[in-house]
């Protein structure tokens, strides 16, 4: 058994992003996940939100909740990440004026979803970037 | 299960079953079932947005009339006024005279919230520098705000402010003083707040257990149903200039930003509207503001001025408070030292703990669970996703959510039940015209 979800990230739509995060987390709660389980993945799940609307050409975003656990795969269209090591470290940014001016784009994003999950694995090409996130519910 | 106490509450006769307050609940804590609205407990947070909203004026707050005090088991009485109440009058009626009135209602003291404002305001100066506080912490002085962080950001109660709010401090040390003072009893003092809303109400209705005395507040009187005793009487007043206790730091709590005023260096949030805590809870709960050091949410709009008990317009009572603090900007009525001391004592410390109110979850098994929400998605899919609230429940996935609870079904929907009677006609329709071949042999015969 297992709980999907699916949301569609639209490219450079700041205002509507963090609506999937908060969606993730009401039906979390329902489901009776722990409250600080669901914290983190509401985090994590935000800041792969922002990145895929600020850095990409939009994709979508997969939320499975298994009875040990729940994963969270984030796929973009691109331009994909040139330097992936990089982009890991907390306070490198490539956002441009205009996100860092709605107070986004600060480059904690990957570094803060690394953070908060038990499992992360990023792929990044041309095509666009996945990310895999797991985070242990038991 | 826990009993929960609200003051909100509905006047049946009142309601004409419509969806005003169902959409406009922040915390989607109303359905319509059998033509009224009814308060789900367990989701309520006294916000008192339903009583603003209701046109039938059907949502009310529960509070205590102004006799109560006449009760014969007070030997002596007291009145807390929120300073709230100075907003509701022009400047011409000076503070010792607005509270020189109230006296005169029948009160035997006069003691200002905005007293106890003072001392929690300052004391907020030493409590933010105690450890164990995650950054922003948050203002424990609206209870509609605490109980919403309760129901809907469990995660943040460990943000939340250990002082108690001015309310319960003021109270507690009044009553402590008269007992020495006067000799007499805890029980023989009656102690009512005069309140601009419904959350306080619901407080003093559910004293803490662990207080010394209880109850410490021993009713709730609202400002509308004293404002006009006040306007009656406040030209004809012997003014008592001692009524007045605190200064324009106290009193100005009564607006957004009031309380954050006392931590001048400090960086600073200060939220006014129901809607707008939420929203700004989300981001401290995401971590996107841990550069804040307090955040002051408060329910009503322009803070307690704007709460659903009052009679002035939010924004007028709002700068009638500025307008008044101004006059009195040097003013000080309490030394550092006697905050200092207070401080110390732990009375200004809340005795009992905030803690999450565990939520409704689907299903105790969590498998069962999981497949009541895919089912809550389909159904909801399967609605036509206007939320306009004729089914009774807040919108189409509320909807599906009583459905999956089996509080609700699915013709609730009229718009699903007219698809339901299009079905059913059609049907008909065909039944009819295919007529029956032994009907047609009848028929027959009878015309022959």
């Amino acid at each position: 058994m297992a709980y999907h979800m699916k949301f569609t990230i639209e490219q450079g739509d700041y205002v509507t992003a963090g609506e999937a995060s908060r969606k993730i987390k009401r039906n979390l709660r329902k489901i009776g996940i722990d409250k600080k389980i669901i914290r983190r993945v509401a985090i994590a799940a935000y800041e792969g939100e922002m990145n895929v609307a600020i850095h990409s050409l939009g994709g979508e975003m997969g939320v499975e909740l298994l009875p040990d656990k729940v994963v969270v795969v984030i796929q973009d269209k691109g331009p994909g990440i040139p330097d992936l090591d990089l982009a890991m470290k907390e306070g490198w940014s490539t956002a441009g004026k205009e996100v860092r001016e709605m107070g986004f784009g600060a480059g904690m994003g990957l570094p803060n979803m690394e953070k908060n999950a038990d499992e992360f694995q990023i792929k990044s090409g041309s095509s666009g970037t996945t990310i895999s996130m797991g985070f242990n519910v038991n | 299960m826990l009993e929960i106490f609200h003051s909100v509450y509905l006047e049946k006769d009142k309601c004409e079953g419509c969806t005003n307050c169902l959409r406009g609940c922040p915390t989607k804590a109303i359905r319509v079932r059998d033509g009224k609205a009814k308060i789900l407990e367990d989701k309520c947070i006294d916000c008192g947005e339903c009583i603003r909203i209701c046109p039938y004026h059907a949502k009310q707050a529960l509070t205590d009339p102004i006799e109560k005090i006449k009760d014969s088991a007070y030997k002596y009485t007291v009145a807390l006024p929120a300073p709230t109440i100075l907003g509701q009058f022009k400047k011409q009626y000076s503070i010792p005279q607005i509270l020189s009135t109230i006296k005169e209602l029948g009160f035997d003291e006069i003691a200002e919230v905005a007293y106890g404002a003072e001392l929690v305001g300052e004391a907020l100066k030493y409590e933010i520098e105690e450890d164990g506080y995650e950054k922003p912490v948050i203002s424990s002085a609206c209870p509609a705000v605490v109980k919403l962080i309760q129901i809907r950001f469990p995660d943040l109660v460990d943000n939340v402010s250990k002082l108690k709010s001015p309310m319960i401090v003021t109270a507690g040390l009044t009553r402590e003083r008269i007992i020495k003072e006067k000799g007499l009893k805890p029980e023989e003092i009656g102690i009512f707040f005069i309140t601009p809303c419904a959350a306080k109400a619901t407080v003093i209705k559910n004293p803490s257990e662990k207080e010394k005395y209880i109850p410490l507040v021993d009713g709730a009187i609202s400002i509308i149903d004293i404002y006009g005793e006040i306007r009656r009487k406040i030209n004809n007043v012997n003014v008592d200039e001692s009524t007045q206790t605190s200064s324009s730091k106290g009193f100005s709590w009564a607006r957004s930003g009031g309380e954050s005023d006392f931590l001048k260096d400090k960086n600073v949030l200060n939220v006014d509207g129901i809607n707008n805590v939420i929203n700004v809870l989300e981001e401290i709960e995401r971590g996107k503001l841990d550069d804040i050091d307090f955040f002051e949410g408060l329910a009503c709009p322009g803070g307690c001025v704007g709460g659903c008990l009052t009679v002035e317009n939010s924004f007028v009572a709002k700068m009638r408070i500025q307008e008044r603090a101004k006059n009195i900007e040097n003013q000080e009525f309490i030394e550092e030292k006697k905050i200092k001391e207070v401080y110390d004592e732990n009375k200004l410390t809340r005795l009992e703990e905030i803690k999450p109110r565990e939520p409704q979850t689907l299903d105790d098994n969590m498998i069962i669970a999981m497949e009541k929400m895919a089912e809550i998605d389909r159904i909801t899919e399967e609605l036509p996703g206007f939320d306009c609230g004729s089914c009774g429940s807040p919108g189409c996935r509320a909807l599906a959510e009583d459905i999956v609870r089996g509080k609700a079904t699915k013709v609730n929907c009229i718009f699903v039940l007219r698809e339901k009677i299009s079905e059913l006609s059609m049907l008909t329709n065909e039944i009819v015209e295919n007529v029956h071949p032994m009907m047609w042999e009848k028929e027959k015969k009878e015309t022959e």
